[in-house]
């Protein structure tokens, strides 16, 4: 689990997560928002099916891929969460692109 | 700095480009457009600070004592960067930089290709690969994962929490979490138990060195607040969809312990793959056990106008890593005839007294801290690349059997390093997993030949690139 500090934080911003909504707040990237909602699990591996997670949260291990506003295999933890986005995990293996 | 927004606002060329807003990068771009020289600053994230200053200008936790005075030495040259003349495009990433310095960027979809007359990659460390059995699972992530989270977005990791591994930022980190009130179930140290021997003809140098006091403070604090159980030899991290236990090896007895996080950290080694695929010469440092790109005095690589400032061309630490930029910088203007040679050697020589201070520090802390080769080289079920799920056991059945030579011949047999983290997660324990197998030194097997784009784009992007009409009618018919 996570907890937020009880330090004065930012402005909250809503967002969805494969249509649930969930809040983040200003200031945070899109995976610290997952995982601050809970969501540990973003994706399955291409290769296994294996459940990922957020590793390295800078940017050089691309475990925390998700799909945001449509654009599949973007790096959650580079990306700073807007409010309305709509984030989408990628579990299964891509049929989501197959089916465009 | 001026802030940019997107690529159609870059110039066609700079003066300087410096990639990365670390420490080095910032306090380059800040020296070299303080001198007049157009110069831009290209970086990954939302705001600057690079890794060991993230969320410097931004993050929620405005109690100084939670992250440290260290942390705070950052706020210094952030502001002096954005005092600065110089531009400054965030969340924009180079994915190509050519030997003849012309750059592609991308940013929000769309890219450019921009040239510079000298560039200076200041893109810093990444977390040395940890591969135990189960390092893929959920619940597992760097520890350097868990400090980005609190210092960027106030978020502690919580539950039931153990803290893995060796080295100087293991030790921060879990200051940092005790002061933010949270708690570590078990600190599982992997220290190899000769190490403080094989570190001691150092230990007078190290003395001398800035860390010694940061050093002992930090472990005072956490080893009073912490259970912290050494001589680890063995690390595991099980559960089925998510972490549920860690298990762990001292003095050949295993033991088990209930976790919901594992936080694995062993140092941190140079980020190469841009240095790399823009041709610049690298070398196998057996100090550092890592692929180092080699530099002179003033961080100038093998290609002529590239230079590396701060831990991209060797792990110096933080605090060196500004100077290194600032030496960087000073070549710079050098070569751009902004200042005289006698003018570069005068203000380089203060600058360098800084730098042999945090230097005599560093041989002690990379003895002391040099991981146990069990925690490089993948054992035969555990996953060594976990872009594309190759074990430690396939790597040394296709080295063994067919013969294989090197980490490039390997990826036609396995696509190891081939999938999207391009090597950085297993670059070096390929290396290290090939070398032992055929009983050579890693220097002989060398490291993945890394190509443009280092970071991966989309065809959509690349189809944003403006052509000119010569460009245009090469492909025309009729």
């Amino acid at each position: 689990m996570y907890q937020r500090l009880p330090e004065p934080g930012g402005m909250p911003i809503p967002f969805t997560l494969d249509g649930r909504r969930l809040e983040g707040r200003a200031g945070d990237t899109v995976a610290a928002a997952l995982l601050a909602a809970g969501v540990e699990t973003c994706r399955t591996s291409a290769v296994g099916g294996a459940p990922r997670a957020p590793y390295c949260m800078m940017g050089v291990c691309f475990e925390c891929l998700v799909t945001i506003d449509g654009v599949g295999n973007r790096q959650g933890c580079l990306v700073p969460l807007q409010a309305g986005m709509a984030v989408e995990t990628q579990l299964g293996h891509g049929k989501r692109e197959l089916a465009r | 700095m001026n802030t940019l927004n997107e690529v159609s606002e870059l110039a066609a060329a700079y003066d300087l480009v410096v990639i990365g807003a670390g420490p080095a990068g910032m306090a380059a771009a800040t020296l070299a457009a303080g001198a007049g020289v157009s110069c831009l600053l290209v970086d990954e994230n939302p705001a600057p600070g690079g890794q060991i200053y993230r969320g410097i200008g931004s993050t929620p936790l405005t109690e100084r004592r939670l992250l440290g005075e260290e942390y705070w030495k950052g706020a210094e040259i952030a502001s002096a960067f954005a005092g600065s003349a110089a531009s400054y495009l965030p969340q924009a990433t180079v994915w190509q930089l050519s030997p003849e310095r012309e750059l592609g960027i991308s940013r929000g979809g769309r890219t450019r290709m921009i040239r510079a007359t000298r560039v200076i990659m200041a893109t810093g460390a990444l977390e040395r690969p940890f591969p135990i059995p189960g390092w893929t699972l959920p619940g597992v992530m760097t520890a350097g994962a868990a400090q980005i989270l609190l210092k960027t977005a106030g978020v502690a990791v919580s539950g039931k929490v153990v803290l893995a591994g060796t080295g100087p930022l293991l030790w921060l980190i879990a200051a940092q979490y005790l002061a933010a009130g949270k708690r570590f179930d078990a600190i599982l140290d992997t220290t190899p138990k000769g190490s403080w021997r094989k570190a001691l003809s150092e230990l007078p140098r190290f003395l001398a060195s800035p860390y010694l006091r940061k050093g002992l403070r930090l472990m005072a604090t956490v080893r009073g607040s912490a259970r912290v159980i050494s001589g680890v030899t063995a690390l595991a991290a099980e559960g089925s969809d998510h972490l549920t236990q860690v298990r762990y090896t001292v003095a050949g007895r295993e033991s088990v312990i209930d976790a919901d996080h594992l936080l694995l950290h062993q140092g941190v080694v140079p980020n190469i793959n841009m240095a790399s695929a823009s041709g610049c010469a690298i070398d196998w440092d057996d100090e550092q056990l890592a692929f180092v790109p080699r530099v002179d005095a003033w961080g100038a690589t093998s290609v002529g106008g590239i230079a590396i400032a701060g831990d991209g061309a060797g792990i110096a630490g933080a605090e060196a890593a500004a100077e290194r930029g600032r030496l960087a910088a000073l070549d710079a203007l050098a070569a751009l005839g902004r200042i005289t040679p006698e003018e570069k050697a005068r203000r380089a020589a203060p600058i360098r007294a800084i730098v042999a201070r945090y230097d005599r520090g560093r041989a002690f802390l990379d003895r002391l801290y040099r991981p146990a080769e069990q925690f490089r080289v993948a054992t035969d079920a555990t996953v060594a690349c976990r872009c594309e799920e190759v074990t430690g056991g396939q790597i040394r059945d296709v080295v063994a059997n067919l013969n294989v030579l090197g980490p490039n011949q390997l990826k036609s047999f396995l696509r190891c390093g081939m999938g999207p983290c391009q090597g950085r997660l297993c670059g070096l324990t390929v290396t290290e997993t090939i070398a032992r197998t055929r009983g050579v030194d890693p220097a002989e097997v060398g490291y993945y030949r890394l190509r443009a784009p280092v970071k991966p784009i989309t065809l959509a992007e690349l189809a944003t690139l403006e052509h000119s009409e010569a460009e245009i009618k090469t492909v025309a018919r009729g």
